[in-house]
């Protein structure tokens, strides 16, 4: 790496994160903040590595929960995106229920996920999906509806089908909004493969922070915080990484 | 005298339906021979472009009779070249790339390109350095100058060797020497392929120097005011567009058409 990129890239970033942990240290000693209420970081550093095989235990199954519901969302939303940028009666059609649904709280739901499915990896999975798919749909419907009516014009007076705009225009011209959709989707897939977890679960960090907080092990809730903050960091960045791979087209303006 | 190739007869065409339908074009007749270089010129909003989609059989028209090849259009045409005035090049395809979109929608290329694409990419660089884009094919349309976008936009209308090259502004965002260096290119291509182009544009040195036949249309809803022969011999050079003749052709187009001076 080359040293400006260290002095633009990583020392801010890390620099101000471990600011904000002297900080949060500082005040709890300060003012001797009870360990039940807010723990300091070195107590919360110390509970995670004193228990770092439950955690890594029930982060494992929370990450590939997570996973495999943004997955599933990732191929629903987009199918479901590109319906309902296909033709306006679609749009009508679905749109108003795709609202509807993406207004209801999906802690409401996971109840009667567990009803049908059982406690288990499930009800996570599918909360995951149900909560991540809605932004993927709206971005490729959106990305579809800017397609540029001239270079339709284009294609069709050329005798292209729908299919093909579709294909050779419209889909690749929409991706951006797609893989932009895909960073929110996968930390709200996670937050919803969470919020299920403490709804009802035998396994997860969600279960664990539940059980933590039953027996006022609170440095462990906020240990479980913290691994979930670390990896809805990297979700993250692996979807950006992926989303720049994939369209650097449409980043040229920031690599020149 | 060559035959035609698109035949208007009392054409008129609207936007929306019923009470609420608006007239873009009324009563327009004229024909297209094979081959000829027609310009459209008249104030803006005149139903100029809207002629255009009509021609292409992109929009319907609300009466008159439209015939392309002695047939009458009732669809895409299919083997229309368009360009505009913004190039409308694909940003994640290269320049080469770009130019073979076409090729991968019109038949018999369609079914060819997957297995001989080495061929039909030479085929595009060659067109691409007949417009002076040698050395610039593998780069992205961002990489280009606006008046190299501008080529590369007319080659992906010219590569399936269409009827009827479609032109709309395709030199309005381009400064005044860039443009005038394309209007050369344009002239050598049209010369060199016998393609038939129909040019929209409010610039009238531009329709007089380019075209064998210049119309002008009226204000909203766009009626034929005026059909004008430019009989200056080709190879026109950007000489004559000094010369008084021309001059006199361009002061002639101005007159018919309004606004205040």
């Amino acid at each position: 790496m080359k040293r400006e990129d260290f002095y633009q890239t990583v020392l801010p970033p890390l620099g101000f994160t471990i600011a904000l942990f002297v900080f949060w240290q500082i005040v709890c000693k300060l003012f001797n903040v009870p360990l039940t209420i807010l723990p300091a970081p070195s107590d919360i550093f110390a509970a995670l590595w004193q228990y770092r095989a439950p955690i890594i235990d029930n982060s494992w199954v929370t990450l590939w929960t997570t996973l495999v519901g943004f997955a599933l969302a990732t191929v629903g939303g987009l199918l479901i995106g590109i319906a309902v940028g296909w033709h306006k009666n679609i749009y009508s059609a679905i749109y108003p229920v795709l609202v509807g649904f993406n207004s209801v709280p999906k802690v409401a739901v996971v109840p009667v996920l567990i009803l049908w499915f059982g406690l288990g990896e499930v009800p996570a999975i599918i909360t995951a999906f149900l909560i991540s798919f809605f932004p993927i749909v709206v971005n490729v419907a959106t990305g579809l509806a800017t397609t540029n009516p001239e270079l339709e014009d284009v294609m069709r007076a050329l005798g292209a089908s729908k299919l093909d705009i579709m294909r050779k225009v419209g889909i690749p011209g929409s991706l951006p909004y797609f893989f932009g959709s895909l960073k929110v989707a996968i930390t709200l897939a996670f937050v919803g493969a969470v919020v299920s977890e403490t709804v009802g679960a035998n396994k997860g960090i969600g279960k664990l922070m539940l059980d933590a907080q039953a027996a006022f092990q609170v440095q462990i809730v906020f240990a479980g915080l913290l691994v979930l903050a670390f990896l809805g960091i990297v979700l993250y960045a692996a979807t950006a990484i992926i989303e720049k791979r994939f369209t650097g087209w449409a980043f040229r303006g920031q690599n020149r | 005298m060559a035959e035609s190739l698109v035949e208007l007869d009392n054409i008129s065409m609207a936007y929306g339906k019923g009470d609420a339908a608006v007239r873009a074009i009324e009563d327009v007749t004229l024909s297209i021979k094979k081959g000829e270089f027609i310009a459209v010129v008249g104030p803006s909003g005149c139903g100029k472009s809207s002629l255009m989609k009509l021609i292409s059989g992109l929009h319907p028209p609300f009466s008159g009779q439209l015939s392309v090849e002695g047939r009458p259009v009732n669809g895409p045409l299919k083997s229309v070249g368009m360009a505009f005035q913004a190039s409308n090049l694909l940003p994640w395809r290269t320049c080469v790339d770009n130019i073979l979109l076409p090729l991968e929608i019109v038949q018999p290329h369609r079914s060819r390109i997957g297995s001989q694409r080495a061929q039909y990419k030479e085929k595009a660089v060659n067109l691409l350095h007949s417009v002076g884009l040698q050395g610039f094919t593998e780069k992205f349309p961002w990489q280009l100058s606006g008046g190299m976008q501008q080529r590369a936009s007319i080659c992906r209308a010219l590569i399936h060797e269409p009827e009827i090259l479609m032109l709309d502004e395709p030199f309005g965002a381009l400064d005044a020497f860039t443009r005038e260096e394309l209007w050369c290119t344009l002239r050598d291509i049209q010369a060199q392929r016998k393609v038939t182009v129909m040019l929209v544009t409010h610039d009238l040195r531009e329709a007089v120097f380019l075209a064998d036949t210049v119309y002008v249309m009226s204000n909203r809803p766009g009626r034929i005011v005026k059909k004008c022969s430019v009989s200056i011999p080709r190879p026109r050079d950007l000489e004559v567009t000094y010369t008084a003749e021309f001059q006199d052709i361009v002061h002639e187009l101005r007159s018919m058409i309004g606004g205040k001076h």
